[in-house]
């Protein structure tokens, strides 16, 4: 018996003609993803002058910079907390309607549209004779106009907008994707509604929840355009985004540019993996209720 | 389907309903104010402007010359679609139909750009295509917008392309069909659903993406999401109506696209990887 043909040998550990049309797709991501990726890695190590870690140490020493982090921090973390603990209950409701269309095609529409639209339908609505404010003074909630943009909470406002259906249409994905016989079972047993949610829900989503958490975190965490257009940019809402961005294209400094892009990849990292261990210390298993 | 007849059941109804709704009137109320505002002649301190016209619209197309940012803004979307729907739907093939070495590492090379913020990638991304040249350059622009639109074409087709049977593929090439009648009689009828959904996302999700344009972008290479950015960050140099009035503008450029992509996806879709869910 001679041995198999080289070809044959590798076909047998999955890698022939078809596997070669992942080819062109990896190139592209290689090229420009993975080598942009270390090009600016190492280029953050080579500063304009100083050190080799002259730019971790000008970032770090800065209040003006530093700072940053802490007011991404401030603003994205309380928002995808509020984002989902509204997200949860309403999709709860929603997964038992039989018309659900109509309402995610609209909530669909803030993200689709983007945050430059919002910030700008904001600074109208929000704004000291907007529709916000006139309502809230002819219910009698308000004596005077309260500023609500430029500042921390027309940024707050604008990641609720486009946040809040992005982690509900998440969380009902995966609501939906529990077996409804689950709950019946446990009704029929004598589960209150708190006790369902509690003891059978609540662990089959937290999987889904903390992935849900990670994705909105980080949609809120690179708040951009309007951290710009309706907050502070020289202030409180001056985030990361913003110090990476002007350190690059405005002081043409691409090293510290890019040494603040790597130091904003890192903080989300770090938030990520503490969301994704806490998740690894619930029920980790199916959410399907049939057999086999 | 369990309903619960309480009081505190009740009440706890109420509520989320209620919050819901605020939401949703709060969300139309921005739309809104956009849309009014760009045909209002005159709109300070009441509840809706004094009197309406159109001429808002006109003044925005000269002023913007939206001509040109409109006309670059297609070549730009629907070049990344075509490119990424290529390139996208041969690496979902392989990815979906072979178990290779290192097909975790692959996989999860498509899955890193829709994890990590754009600025992260995209800044230093930016200074290798300024130093190449490319920057400001239409396909600055293109390349740029292919990072995240390409492992998205790629992660919405694999489990596409799983749920179509091998069998298929196998019992045309028994009955004598080469590689090429294969794909374009069999593969590509099934694939058309699923490929025509994924590009339409891709469409939608690259007209409104504003951070990795804006990095690269120069003055004949603008999108129209960059231009809007522009104007509303240089508002008081124009009329407010005016750059509402090309806000609308781009509104319905992307709601164009949206219903029409509707027509295949589920909105959950949207943000959520395509699942194979029943027929309704």
């Amino acid at each position: 018996m001679s041995t198999p043909s080289l070809r044959t040998r590798l076909a047998m550990r999955g890698l022939d003609g078809t596997t070669l049309l992942v080819l062109p797709g990896l190139a592209v991501m290689l090229g420009l993803f993975v080598y942009p990726f270390f090009y600016g890695l190492i280029d953050s190590f080579a500063p304009k002058e100083g050190a080799w870690y002259a730019n971790y140490v000008a970032f770090f020493s800065d209040p003006f910079q530093y700072r940053t982090i802490g007011a991404t921090l401030w603003l994205a973390l309380p928002v995808t907390i509020v984002n989902l603990a509204f997200a949860v209950p309403i999709a709860f409701r929603v997964r038992l309607m039989t018309r659900q269309r109509l309402l995610t095609t609209i909530l669909v529409l803030p993200i689709t549209l983007g945050t430059v639209f919002v910030a700008d339908g904001l600074l109208t609505f929000l704004g000291p004779q907007g529709w916000f404010n006139r309502v809230l003074i002819l219910v009698g909630l308000l004596e005077a106009p309260v500023k609500l943009t430029n500042n921390y909470w027309g940024v707050f406002a604008s990641l609720v907008i486009t946040g809040f259906p992005f982690a509900f249409l998440l969380t009902l994905s995966y609501v939906t994707g529990i077996d409804p016989a689950i709950e019946q079972a446990a009704a029929t047993l004598g589960a209150g509604p708190r006790q369902r949610f509690m003891k059978v829900f609540l662990p089959l989503l937290v999987p889904g929840l903390a992935v849900t958490f990670c994705l909105a975190f980080v949609q809120a965490f690179a708040v951009f355009p309007s951290a710009v257009l309706l907050g502070a940019p020289a202030g409180p809402t001056r985030v990361i985004s913003i110090a990476a961005y002007q350190a690059a294209f405005e002081q043409y400094d691409h090293s510290l540019g890019s040494a603040i892009a790597m130091i904003m990849g890192g903080v989300e990292l770090i938030v990520v993996m503490l969301i994704l261990s806490v998740r690894s210390l619930f029920y980790r298993g199916p959410t399907g209720g049939t057999k086999g | 389907m369990i309903r619960d007849q309480g009081l505190t059941s009740k009440i706890w109804r109420f509520a989320v309903w209620a919050v819901a709704g605020l939401f949703v009137i709060n969300l139309i109320g921005i739309i809104a104010a956009v849309v009014v505002n760009s045909f209002a002649t005159r709109w300070l301190g009441t509840w809706l402007p004094v009197g309406l016209t159109t001429k808002w619209y006109f003044s925005a197309w000269k002023e913007f010359q939206l001509s040109s940012v409109v006309l670059v803004t297609f070549q730009v979307v629907f070049t990344v679609v075509i490119i990424s729907g290529l390139l996208g739907v041969t690496t979902a093939y392989a990815l979906a139909r072979r178990d290779f070495p290192g097909k975790r590492i692959v996989v999860l090379l498509f899955l890193l750009p829709l994890l990590i913020p754009p600025l992260t990638y995209g800044i230093p991304l930016a200074t290798v295509l300024y130093q190449l040249g490319l920057g400001g350059s239409f396909w600055g622009v293109v390349l740029i917008n292919l990072v995240p639109s390409l492992p998205f074409v790629v992660l919405v087709m694999i489990p596409f392309i799983e749920q179509i049977d091998p069998r298929i593929e196998a019992a045309a090439r028994v009955f004598g069909a080469g590689t090429g009648s294969l794909f374009l009689r069999i593969l590509l009828p099934l694939l058309l659903p699923g490929m025509l959904a994924a590009l339409l996302l891709v469409l939608v999700r690259t007209i409104a993406m504003f951070e990795l344009t804006f990095l690269i972008a120069g003055p004949t290479s603008q999108t129209l999401v960059v231009s809007l950015y522009y104007a509303v960050f240089a508002s008081g140099v124009r009329a407010g109506q005016s750059i509402d009035a090309m806000a609308v503008i781009y509104m319905v450029t992307t709601l164009f696209w949206l219903i029409l992509a509707l027509q295949f996806v589920n909105p959950t879709q949207i943000v959520a990887r395509a699942k194979q869910q029943p027929a309704e």
